[in-house]
C-alpha cells in the first residue's frame, strides 16, 4: 500500500540532476517556487512550463512515472481549481446558471491555480526523485550552515531529519509485513465502515509502534557505542563540493529567474 | 486435497527500474500431511513462494490451486483460505498486540467468525497444542521469554485450525533449547494432529532431522524437490548455492575418502552412528 506511493521517492538512475550537488537542487528548487508565484501571465507560465520540461529532459526520470506519482493529489487539485472558478467574483461573467456563475476572473484563476500547483509539485518533486535523502540533509546541513551563528542546532536537526527519512522505507516495510501477518490470521481491511476500519488498523499500529520504540531505543545504543556526540568536530566521509556542472546549472537557473522578474515587471 | 503451483512468477515492483524477478516458473504441489522444508539462501525467494500458498501476494503470471479451485480467481474467499493454510512470518512475535496472551490467540478465531465462547475454545486448544499451560493465559504477551512468545504467536494461527501449517524461519533468532522446543511442538502437530507442515528455513541441521521432503529454492527456481537424503547427495551443489549438508554428511564423505564404507547418505547424527559402526565391525576392527 506504502509501496506504491511514487511521489518524492527517488528514482536509481544516472542523469544530469543526478549528479548536481545537493545544495545546487535545493537552492534551484527554492528559486524555481519563487518564480512561480511571481509569474502572473501567461508568457510566465509558459516560460516555467518549459523550464520544467528542460529539468524532467535533464533528469532521466520517465514523464510516466511522474504523472503517476501526481495522483495521490489529484483530489487537492480539483477541489483548488472547483473552488476558484466558482467563488471568485468580478465581471464579465461569462456563465450563469441559477446561483452558479462563473467569471472571466474566475476561469483565468483557476487554470493558473492548477498550472502552478502542478509545476510546484513536479518541480519539486523532481529534485527528490533525483536526491537521496542523505544527501538532501548533507545539501541542508552544508546549505543552512550560517544559521549555526544564530544558535540553531543545524546539525543535530539534520541528522534527525536524516533519521526520520531512514526510517521511513523501514516502518513501512514492517506494516506491510504486520498487515500481511495479521491477514494470515484472517484480519480484515478491506470491508466494514469507517469505525470497522479504524479499528481493524489496531492489530497494526500497536505491533507498528512498539517495534519503532525498539528500533529507536537500538539505533540510539549503536550510536553511543560508535561515540556519537553531535555535530562538533565531526567529519564527512564525503565533503560536498560545487563542480563545474552546478555551476552550469546555477546560471541557467539565474537567467530563468532574470527573465521571469522582467516578465513580471515589463507588461 | 492438495496446493498446486503451476508455472507461477512473481515480479517486485514490476514497471520500474527497481524491478526484480523473484520466482519463476515455479511448480509444486504439496498433499495433506506432508512434512516439507523449504530451504534456500537470504533472497533466494523462498519467503515470496510461501506468500503465494495463502493468496497473500498475487503470482504476476501462472496459477495456485487449492482442491483444484484457482485462489485468484474472482470471488474466491481468500480469508477463508486463510483459515485452511495458516501462515506464521518469520519473528511472528512482531504481530502480538493483545493485552493478554488468550485474547491475542482469540484473534484468528474470532475474524473467522466464530463467537467469543468458541473462539476461547480454540485458542485454549491451540495454546495447549504449543505445551503453554493456563497459568500463562492472563499475561500480558509482552512480558514473556522469545521462545514462549514465538509460541504464543503460532499459537494464534493454529486456533484457525487450519489444515497446512507454514513456518517462516520458526527458530531464527532462538537459543538452541527454544529452537528444540519449536522444532518439539511442530514434529507433534504432524503427528498427532495430522496437520501438513511447511518449514522455511536456512538451517539444514533444523530440517534434515525433521522433515520428509526437502525443497530447495535457488534464484527463484526449484532447484530440488526430493526426500532429504537424495537432496543431501548433492551437498557440492548445495555449497555453491550459499548452503551447506548436515555435518554428518560431511563426515560421512570424508570416512568413505579415507576408506571407510559407510553409507554417504546419512542425514542424522543415529543414521551415522549406526552406519560407522557397521562399517567399522564389517573391517574386522582393523581400524583402530
Amino acid at each position: 500500500m506504502l509501496k506504491e506511493m511514487t511521489l518524492g521517492q527517488y528514482y536509481p538512475v544516472d542523469s544530469f540532476l543526478h549528479g548536481l550537488d545537493p545544495r545546487t537542487k535545493l537552492a534551484s528548487t527554492m528559486l524555481y517556487i519563487i518564480s512561480l508565484f511571481l509569474a502572473n501571465d501567461f508568457r510566465g507560465y509558459l516560460l516555467a512550463f518549459l523550464f520544467l520540461i528542460l529539468c524532467v529532459k535533464a533528469s532521466n526520470v520517465p514523464a510516466k512515472y511522474i504523472l503517476k506519482g501526481m495522483k495521490p493529489i489529484l483530489f487537492l487539485m480539483m477541489l483548488t481549481v472547483v473552488l476558484n472558478l466558482f467563488l471568485t467574483g468580478g465581471e464579465p461573467v461569462l456563465f450563469r446558471w441559477y446561483f452558479i456563475r462563473i467569471t472571466a476572473p474566475g476561469a483565468r484563476l483557476a487554470v493558473f491555480m492548477a498550472l502552478r500547483l502542478i509545476f510546484l509539485i513536479t518541480g519539486s518533486s523532481l529534485m527528490t526523485y533525483t536526491t537521496t535523502p542523505t544527501a538532501l540533509t548533507d545539501g541542508m546541513e552544508k546549505g543552512l550552515g550560517f544559521l549555526r551563528v544564530f544558535r540553531v542546532p543545524v546539525h543535530e536537526i539534520a541528522m534527525m531529519m536524516s533519521i526520520a527519512l531512514r526510517f521511513i522505507p523501514i516502518l513501512a516495510e514492517e506494516a506491510d509485513k504486520i498487515q500481511k501477518a495479521q491477514m494470515a490470521r484472517g484480519a480484515n481491511f478491506e470491508e466494514g465502515g469507517v469505525i470497522a476500519r479504524a479499528k481493524a488498523m489496531v492489530p497494526i499500529l500497536v505491533p507498528l509502534f512498539i517495534s519503532a520504540f525498539r528500533r529507536a531505543t537500538d539505533l540510539a545504543m549503536a550510536m553511543e557505542a560508535r561515540c556519537y556526540h553531535g555535530g562538533e568536530g565531526r567529519t564527512k566521509m564525503f565533503p560536498l563540493k560545487y563542480h563545474r556542472c552546478d555551476y552550469i546549472a546555477y546560471a541557467f537557473v539565474f537567467l530563468y529567474m532574470a527573465i521571469i522578474i522582467v516578465l513580471c515587471f515589463v507588461k | 486435497m492438495p496446493i498446486e503451483m503451476k508455472q507461477v512468477n512473481f515480479l517486485y515492483q514490476a514497471g520500474t527500474p527497481m524491478e526484480v524477478h523473484v520466482l519463476t516458473d515455479v511448480n509444486l504441489k504439496i498433499e495433506k500431511g506432508e512434512f516439507i522444508g523449504i530451504i534456500g539462501h537470504t533472497g533466494s525467494g523462498k519467503s515470496t513462494l510461501i506468500q503465494h500458498l495463502n493468496g497473500l501476494l498475487r503470482a504476476s503470471s501462472g496459477q495456485v490451486l487449492m482442491d483444484g479451485e484457482d485462489i485468484f480467481a474472482d470471488g474466491y474467499d481468500r480469508r477463508k483460505l486463510r483459515g485452511r493454510v495458516g501462515l506464521v512470518f518469520q519473528y511472528p512475535e512482531h504481530q502480538l498486540f493483545e493485552t493478554d496472551v488468550l485474547t491475542d490467540v482469540c484473534f484468528g478465531p474470532k475474524n473467522q467468525g466464530f463467537s467469543k465462547e468458541e473462539a476461547e475454545k480454540k485458542a485454549r486448544a491451540a495454546l495447549d497444542m504449543v505445551g503453554l499451560p493456563e497459568s500463562f493465559y492472563q499475561r500480558s504477551p509482552f512480558e514473556l521469554s522469545g521462545g514462549q512468545k514465538r509460541r504464543v504467536a503460532i499459537a494464534g494461527v493454529l486456533a484457525m485450525e487450519p489444515d497446512y501449517l507454514i513456518l517462516d524461519e520458526p527458530t531464527a533468532g532462538l537459543d538452541p533449547g527454544g529452537r528444540d522446543e519449536i522444532l518439539g511442538v511442530l514434529k507433534d502437530l504432524h503427528k498427532k494432529q495430522g496437520i501438513a507442515v511447511i518449514l522455511v528455513s536456512h538451517s539444514m541441521e533444523d530440517v534434515a532431522q525433521t522433515v520428509e521432503r526437502i525443497i530447495v529454492v535457488q534464484n527463484g527456481h526449484i532447484a530440488y524437490d526430493a526426500p532429504p537424503r537424495e537432496v543431501f547427495r548433492h551437498y557440492k551443489e548445495l555449497e555453491s548455492y550459499g548452503l551447506s549438508a548436515p555435518q554428518v554428511t560431511y563426515i560421512a564423505h570424508a570416512l568413505r575418502e579415507k576408506g571407510i564404507p559407510v553409507d554417504p547418505d546419512v542425514t542424522t547424527v543415529e543414521e551415522a552412528k549406526q552406519s560407522i559402526l557397521h562399517a567399522l565391525s564389517g573391517k574386522g576392527g582393523s581400524v583402530c
